[in-house]
């Protein structure tokens, strides 16, 4: 069976390329802490179950480390000039899209060929990760096309990679470490204490006031937590069932759903939600890190007034 | 009793952000802080931050994808992106983004939600696409233009994605809601849950549409 751990390996030692041409790359003066960086990266994917937790653990410290004191930085390795780019752009036309679709579409019909055909009866994919193993297939697949058609030198796929991993820079890496930040947030019992305070600031017989506090609580946890599932309990186990669901009479479904929404409200307004907010802003090279948070916000509020509302009028029909 | 002393976690990390520190040692600074403060001793604290570390590896995965966009960037992706919007008569910025915002909500709506994001769709084309339409309608345009316009693109992904997927039954939040209200004795159908995200991703659509719409007209008018 294909599980987790093939595409961790892949990974693994594509992040293991990047740090050794790092260390290679006599261009960059922080090569070595790039190279350390990517190194432990590596490690992590590839041997990071044979190594303990505690072993884990120093490893984060060690990225932590390397990143907030400064020892890595921007690499340029080569690549094409504006002015050849657009002399490819020209030459190659819109076929140049077809490679760069196959990885969505391998995606796309991957999935809904294993979920709804009797190809995944088998279960040869480790299960509800399938659409992780056909992005994979579907990166494989395009480096086919792209060098049966374009021969690009042997070591430019990782180089190019190199350079995209070096300008996102750590932003790569703190999605995965606020989730663990999470965890230990919930092992000390932040959780509780949360639920506790909001309770405290409910008033007494508005169901109204009460959806409001409940929906704030939703979006402002989350954006604490940088995720609505880790808000989600919380919020249920204070307000959304004593209160809404069996002291008012609301319907569950609407609660769960659209509360779950109005959390969503607060994941686009949180630099805590790194994968969604910070990784875009070092992706496009945006000057402002809280660039793509500053144009959601105006989004985000309307939306969250718009889901407390429909919280409750929809299910206190 | 509850104890109210790991808040302080919460709010060294909201400290930590509004200084603007490293995010990574803000938020390791916080893990060790918040383990300490809740008794943890500081062995059992690094090993709880490497073990959660360790079991979300998955969230690494998708930058496998870097390399063919990197190499495609080579061969001028970026380049030909725009050049299909400046050929396009009626593209501008709003109605390209408000197209991808469907596009989004509707594949996440189906399941399709890993499909598309900001490595794989958003940097190599839909960013480059919505700055060559704006070149085209407004003509160069200054750095904090461009800027936006990125800021949006991204923007637009995430609520696509957020208010999308949820309409899709079996994705992680409709089986957390499900569980959760399932331990008080609420047994839902995902079907069920799904329906009631419809209201909020019409009203995400029209919202953030509305705002797509207006930014064609603000880079209009700072352009001049």
């Amino acid at each position: 069976m294909i599980t987790l751990h093939w595409l961790y390996n892949l990974a693994g030692l594509m992040f293991a390329a990047f740090a050794i041409l790092s260390a290679l790359d006599r261009s960059n003066a922080k090569r070595l802490g790039n190279a350390a960086f990517w190194g432990l990266m590596a490690l992590s994917l590839l041997g990071g179950d044979t190594i303990g937790d505690f072993g884990n653990g120093l490893l984060v410290l060690g990225l932590a480390g390397l990143a907030g004191f400064g020892f890595i930085g921007r690499s340029s390795p080569p690549t094409t000039g504006e002015e050849e780019r657009q002399h490819w752009s020209d030459q190659l036309g819109n076929k140049l899209f077809l490679p760069a679709l196959i990885i969505p579409a391998t995606a796309l019909l991957g999935t809904l060929l294993y979920n709804y055909t009797p190809l995944g009866e088998a279960g040869w994919i480790e299960a509800k990760r399938e659409t992780y193993v056909f992005l994979a297939l579907g990166v494989i697949l395009a480096f086919g096309a792209i060098f049966a058609w374009l021969r690009p030198p042997a070591i430019a796929p990782l180089q190019e990679g190199r350079r995209l991993i070096d300008a996102i820079g750590w932003a790569a890496v703190l999605p995965q470490m606020l989730a663990s930040l999470g965890v230990l947030f919930a092992a000390a019992g932040i959780g509780d204490a949360i639920g506790s305070l909001t309770r405290m600031v409910i008033p007494e017989g508005s169901i109204f006031l009460t959806v409001l506090v409940f929906g704030l609580g939703m979006a402002i946890f989350t954006m604490v937590m940088g995720n609505a599932f880790a808000a989600f309990p919380v919020m249920a186990a204070a307000i959304g069932v004593p209160l809404l669901i069996q002291h008012y009479g609301g319907d569950p479904a609407v609660i769960g759903a659209v509360g779950m929404l109005a959390g969503f409200c607060g994941t686009l307004m949180t630099p805590m939600a790194a994968n969604f907010n910070l990784v875009p802003a070092a992706l496009l090279e945006l000057k402002d890190q809280y660039g793509v948070i500053r144009a959601q916000v105006p989004t985000a509020l309307p939306l969250l007034a718009v889901n407390i509302l429909l919280v409750y009028f929809l299910a206190f029909r | 009793m509850i104890n109210y002393w790991p808040l302080i976690g919460i709010l060294l990390v909201v400290a930590g952000f509004a200084l603007r520190m490293n995010p990574m040692l803000v938020v390791t600074g916080s893990a060790i802080a918040t383990g300490l403060i809740a008794a943890m001793d500081l062995h059992e604290v690094i090993s709880t931050f490497g073990k959660a570390f360790n079991d979300n590896r998955i969230i690494a995965i998708v930058w496998i994808v870097l390399p063919v966009i990197g190499l495609l960037e080579r061969f001028g992706l970026q380049q030909r992106a725009a050049a299909v919007i400046r050929k396009m008569r009626n593209a501008t910025t709003g109605r390209l983004l408000i197209l991808y915002l469907l596009y989004r909500q509707i594949t996440a709506a189906i399941g399709l939600h890993s499909t598309a994001g900001h490595p794989q769709t958003v940097r190599p084309l839909v960013a480059p696409m919505a700055l060559a339409a704006a070149e085209k309608q407004h003509g160069g345009l200054t750095e904090d233009e461009a800027e936006k316009v990125k800021a949006y693109s991204a923007a637009t992904d995430n609520v696509g994605l957020f208010f999308g997927e949820d309409i899709f039954f079996a994705i992680g939040s409709i089986v957390l809601i499900q569980q959760t209200l399932a331990t008080y004795g609420y047994s839902l159908a995902p079907l069920e849950l799904a329906l009631w995200a419809i209201p909020s991703a019409i009203a995400a659509f029209l919202i953030h549409g509305a705002r797509l719409a207006l930014l064609d007209r603000r880079l209009g008018r700072s352009g001049q």
